[in-house]
């Protein structure tokens, strides 16, 4: 993986780059909303403690260059028990005609012998919710820690609203506890029992691995949305049809149904609530609460995504067609307890009680301030005057060509001793009018920042007279 | 380390920009996240106030390691019994203010809550100046 090696490694990213691909377009330098991408040697590289694992990059890299690891497929069989918890975004991505049914039909012939609705964690978690909303000194607005990526944005971008963070799991988590509880109380020794995820987003799965606010996780491991997507879609056109199951609708409550959601979790929560989804909309929201500048809201559902996981990064289809889909099931599905449980297992609810013992985050989330120059005070301090200092000679134009996402990241980056001030192609200009500098040092550090590929004639890139990739 | 900014009058459209930029600072130095609050509150109420009651001012800051000085000076009505603007729940402010979610009367009362010194001095007809400081040391790095 391609890392500034200035930093530590600690965090586990989903995300990375592919270097052989990688054209060093830097789009995902420009979208990236913390600033963790930089432009060497004609490649993008990721200074690990700042990424948040939204998967902006990804979304944006026009050669996809940038993947989402996932586990290896097969090691699902390492385990006798093998459930996938299937988020209802996976089947809103398909036409009403395919039954939810149908689709676990396909992940069983993969090998999976359970297929559980992630959702219905959602259901165990509303009374602990509530029990939380209920506990007066803590501060308003509590914020959700349903989106990993939104956790993460707030430990290295906004520390002092840590407090702030509701500290109780994701329904994915309630669910992988019943499902493990439910095949234990069969007889089933729990290390013989893998859950897997099918993840919309590397969020997920970077909250899988590298868990904030509880030490371990029950969810085993995690497998892509798209790879199941294409599975059911090849099983789909091949056949003509699905393999045959019982033909059932979903089994979690209306309101459960559409919790991943923009406002599917909010509007479970009583009080003042508001959700907002995209990462732009977040950070300017957080932006403005850290500063005082709002009062009055109990209770904030805040997603990386557009329309929340319906536009997660590993969904196949139109975001807005998929909440579309989940929002008519939803409004047509029957009130109540439907239960179809194939499987005949117990409903989650009676499991209620267990799972309340689960819920609340077991560790500290902690700060990783991505702003902070140095740890003692007097050294930041100067590197703070130093990087103010260079600003008065960097353009202030953002533009890119010196591998950082704007000028201010370059005067970071020069006093974090990541950088140089000759990277800049105005200073190199300037110098070089003044014959400080000659234009083959000059061209020699454009072609350190962006590659030697960039500077021959490629006829194959993107758009070029013969496009091949 | 110092830096200036210029606030007008009536645009609470804008109002808040001292703050982030401050806040930004204080994030860079490392500076604990509690006092970094009290820093932003005080000087966003000190901003919204100029905003609210007075034509245009300007924010001084000097930024030092272990204290942060915020000087607010305006041109405007001045405060006619400081004592009085200093009550909790007083206020001037007028209803379409108030009507956009300030006015409340906590501005100045809040500022000297969560500041470590604050000075305020006004000349009716001419303006008012805020200084506040705050230490940036105490409560852990």
């Amino acid at each position: 993986m391609a890392s500034d090696n200035n930093q530590q490694g600690f965090f586990h990213h989903a995300l990375t780059i592919r270097e052989d691909v990688c054209t060093g377009c830097s789009l995902c330098m420009r979208v990236c909303p913390t600033g963790a991408l930089r432009i060497r040697d004609g490649k993008a590289r990721l200074i690990e403690d700042r990424c948040v694992d939204c998967g902006e990059c990804f979304r944006n890299c026009p050669v996809h260059a940038i993947i989402i690891e996932q586990d290896d497929f097969s090691r699902i069989f390492d385990y006798k028990y093998r459930v996938a918890l299937v988020p209802a975004v996976l089947h809103g991505q398909f036409r009403h005609e395919v039954s939810v049914s149908e689709i676990s039909a396909v992940l069983k012939s993969l090998g999976f012998t359970w297929v559980y609705e992630a959702e219905h964690g959602a259901e165990v978690l509303k009374p602990a919710m509530e029990e939380l909303m209920n506990i007066r000194t803590l501060p308003r607005p509590l914020i959700s820690t349903y989106c990993p990526a939104v956790v993460r944005l707030i430990q290295v971008r906004f520390p002092a609203l840590i407090r702030n963070l509701a500290t109780i799991k994701a329904p994915l988590e309630m669910a992988a506890f019943y499902c493990r509880r439910v095949l234990r109380d069969r007889g089933a020794h729990n290390s013989e029992i893998g859950v897997f995820y099918v993840t919309p987003c590397a969020a997920k799965i970077a909250a899988v691995k590298s868990p904030v606010g509880e030490e371990s996780t029950p969810i085993t491991g995690v497998i892509n949305m798209d790879f199941i997507y294409n599975k059911i879609n090849r099983t789909l056109r091949n056949k003509g049809e699905l393999p045959k199951g019982e033909h059932h609708a979903y089994t979690v409550d209306p309101d459960t149904l559409v919790w991943s959601l923009t406002n599917g979790e909010a509007s479970c929560v009583n009080g003042r609530t508001l959700a907002i989804d995209g990462m732009n909309n977040v950070t300017e929201f957080l932006e403005q609460l850290e500063n005082d500048e709002i009062s009055g809201i109990d209770y904030l559902e805040l997603r990386a995504c557009d329309e929340g996981c319906a536009g997660g990064v590993l969904l196949s289809s139109n975001r807005f067609l998929v909440a579309e889909r989940l929002r008519n099931k939803a409004l047509n599905l029957q009130p109540g307890p439907a239960n179809n449980n194939e499987d005949e297992f117990p409903d989650i609810e009676a499991y209620q009680e267990y799972l309340m013992k689960k819920v609340r985050f077991t560790d500290d989330i902690k700060p990783r301030s991505m702003y902070r120059l140095s740890g003692d005070r007097d050294e930041a301090m100067r590197m703070m005057k130093r990087s103010r200092r260079l600003m008065c000679w960097l353009p202030g134009t953002d533009c890119g060509l010196c591998g950082a996402p704007s000028c201010q990241a370059l005067a970071e980056d020069i006093v974090r001793h990541r950088g140089d001030i000759s990277q800049c192609v105005f200073i190199r200009e300037s110098n070089m009018e003044k014959d400080l500098m000659d234009r083959e040092r000059s061209a020699g550090i454009m072609r350190r920042i962006w590659g030697d590929n960039n500077f021959t004639k490629n006829c194959n890139k993107k758009g070029a007279e013969n496009e091949s990739n | 380390m110092n830096s200036e900014y210029k606030v007008t009058g009536g645009d609470f459209t804008h109002a808040g920009y001292a703050s982030s930029q401050v806040k930004q600072m204080l994030k860079q130095l490392g500076v604990d996240s509690s006092i970094i609050k009290r820093v932003v509150v005080c000087l966003y109420e000190a901003e919204v106030n100029i905003v609210a009651h007075a034509y245009e001012g300007l924010i001084s800051i000097a930024l030092d390691t272990d204290k942060i000085f915020m000087k607010l000076t305006d041109r405007g009505p001045g405060i006619a019994d400081i004592s009085k603007a200093m009550t909790k729940g007083f206020s001037t402010a007028s209803p379409q203010v108030r009507e956009m979610g300030f006015g409340a009367g906590m501005g100045l009362p809040n500022i000297k809550a969560n500041a470590d010194s604050f000075v305020i001095t006004s000349d009716q007809g001419v303006g008012t100046t805020l200084e506040i400081t705050i230490n940036l040391s105490n409560g852990g790095i």
